[in-house]
């Protein structure tokens, strides 16, 4: 087995005290892996990923980043540990031109490192670099995807986590974000993800995890995931686990 | 008719525009009203003041260079004023606003700087007392200019300066890694964060560079026209007129709108009468929120 970058393990965390979302979820991800959390709605994905960010408190469990407890560090550290997260929305500076927002993002790097890193960056998304001086609010959901990404990757992150990432994107942005997402992790990246859209999820991923009411239910290959019954199960809410899961496989709710 | 008022209206606009500059600031990150603003302009410059008065008891008197009213000790005191302010505005941030901007309405901010503004108003009085004072009580010669147009060294002085510190802040806000942070603050605090920006220390900047402008204003009314207590309150309605007509978070356009604010209190005073001066930026305030809302270079949320 390769090696673990990330490691969760009995996460509770929630907004309010007393009130957890994540429930004592675990999830790894290893070195290079692109790994897929799935889930109905109002499973705790998104809070489950950025409770990882450290932007949801967490009340007990531990978060492993290359072997380091990072569930206590706040938020504007996690860049420095290793750790880039790419929120769903408002994941941009929208008016600052698209050269401010990746140079915005170099506040951690040395100085000297800054302009190469953004080249880099202009090299494997040249569609930012054609629009280097629009203002970010400008640009089309697929570029703005694209200029996220680009402000999370700057850093050479350990780990890069994504919210969503398909999320209100037309089809052809939507294939166009997974095809990037394959990209990056073949250049040595690993990925962490939440996603809507399981079945691109899923062909795009190496191992995915199924998150019901807060908690890891169900963990696999990615490839097989789909095909998976109890998968099925559990993401489509065909039948409840619990009795009082019911209520969150129908209506839904913040993710 | 004489366009002396374009002098006295861009002397006027230099000091509203400068003082401007930290309240859009303050607004745009901070996320509230600081009513206190004008404070930091008294303390600053009786700061100054006091600074001057003990460099003339150590070195005895100070022959100004001429031609300007003031010598060296003034500039130094500025320098010291201005630190001094900034070191007010921390400390302050450190034990009321940093409290009161986690509550979640920034009317409860709003209410706690309109306080602290009262409180050192009055504590200015209790040491300096009310009476107005003065920098220098030299007569300076104001030397024509053509166009009827009259302006003393000083004035040319502090309008170079003004004119210096506004790029400098704009260059700050534009081209650094702070500037670019500050701006990333006032777009998307929460982004900001997650991109690895210490917000505390954003903060700490926004505070320092509003309130040594803040003490710069002051300076200058005081060098051309007096020192009082009441000096940085009574700037603080033009102050934000001209933050609002710029719009909010914009540097240029709180200086922009500095100007258009001093013109027109001059031009108002020259063409309709004085009584009208103060009349002069609520209507203008009144007429920008009506028009356009967000200001001159203000931008739409999204």
């Amino acid at each position: 087995m390769s090696e673990t970058v990330l490691d969760v393990s009995d996460l509770e965390a929630g907004y309010e005290p007393g009130v957890p979302i994540v429930r004592g979820a675990s999830i790894t991800v290893n070195k290079g892996e692109i790994v897929v959390v799935l889930g109905p709605n109002g499973a705790g994905k998104s809070s489950l990923i950025k409770a990882i960010a450290g932007l949801v408190p967490i009340s007990r469990g531990k978060v492993l980043l290359d072997g380091k407890d990072i569930s206590t560090a706040p938020a504007h550290t996690m860049v420095r540990l290793g750790l880039a997260f790419v929120p769903q929305t408002e994941n941009i500076f929208p008016r600052m031109s698209v050269e401010d927002n990746l140079k915005v993002a170099c506040g951690i790097l040395e100085r000297r490192q800054a302009p190469a890193r953004i080249d880099e960056m202009y090299a494997a998304f040249p569609d930012l670099l054609r629009q280097r001086r629009t203002p970010a609010g400008n640009l089309s959901g697929g570029q703005r995807q694209m200029l996220a990404v680009a402000r999370a990757l700057i850093v050479h992150p350990k780990v890069l986590v994504l919210d969503e990432p398909s999320a209100g994107l037309s089809p052809k942005f939507v294939s166009m974000v997974f095809e990037m997402l394959s990209a990056i992790r073949k250049s040595g990246v690993t990925i962490l993800l939440v996603e809507q859209n399981a079945k691109a999820a899923l062909a795009i991923g190496d191992r995915a995890y199924v998150l019901v009411e807060g908690k890891e239910r169900h963990e696999g290959a990615a490839s097989t995931l789909w095909d998976d019954p109890v998968v099925a199960e559990l993401y489509l809410g065909q039948r409840p686990l619990r009795k009082d899961s019911a209520r969150h496989t129908e209506t839904g709710g913040a993710a | 008719m004489s366009l002396q008022f374009v002098v006295d209206g861009l002397l006027t606009g230099s000091m509203i525009g400068l003082g401007a500059i930290g309240v859009t600031l303050t607004y745009s990150i901070l996320r509230f009203s600081n009513f206190a603003h004008g404070d930091f302009m008294a303390w600053g410059t009786y700061a100054t003041l006091a600074v001057v008065g003990a460099i003339a008891a150590m070195f005895g008197k100070v022959a100004p260079i001429a031609p300007l009213s003031f010598g060296w000790p003034l500039i130094v005191a500025l320098v010291v004023g201005a630190a001094f302010t900034a070191l007010l505005a921390l400390l302050l941030d450190k034990v009321l606003f940093s409290r009161l901007r986690k509550q979640e309405q920034a009317i409860i901010a709003v209410m706690g700087s309109f306080g602290a503004s009262m409180a050192l108003r009055s504590l200015l009085e209790f040491i300096f007392t009310s009476r107005p004072t003065y920098f220098s009580r030299a007569i300076q010669i104001a030397m024509p200019v053509g166009f009827g147009i009259r302006i003393t060294p000083d004035q040319i002085a502090l309008l170079l300066l003004t004119a210096a510190l506004v790029l400098g802040v704009h260059l700050l806000a534009t081209r650094t890694q702070t500037g670019r942070s500050m701006q990333a603050m006032s777009q998307n605090p929460a982004l900001a964060r997650i991109a690895g920006i210490d917000v505390a220390s954003v903060v700490r900047v926004t505070w320092v560079i509003g309130a040594a402008l803040a003490c710069v204003a002051g300076v200058m009314i005081g060098v051309l026209v007096q020192i009082r207590p009441l000096m940085g309150f009574d700037m603080l309605l033009p102050m934000f007129a001209a933050a609002i007509l710029g719009g909010i978070g914009s540097i240029p356009g709180a200086v922009l709108g500095g100007l258009i604010i001093g013109l027109a209190e001059a031009g108002a005073v020259q063409l309709i009468g004085a009584e009208w001066r103060a009349a002069v930026s609520f209507v203008i305030l009144m007429a920008v929120l009506i028009v356009r809302p967000i200001g001159l270079f203000g931008v739409r949320e999204r």
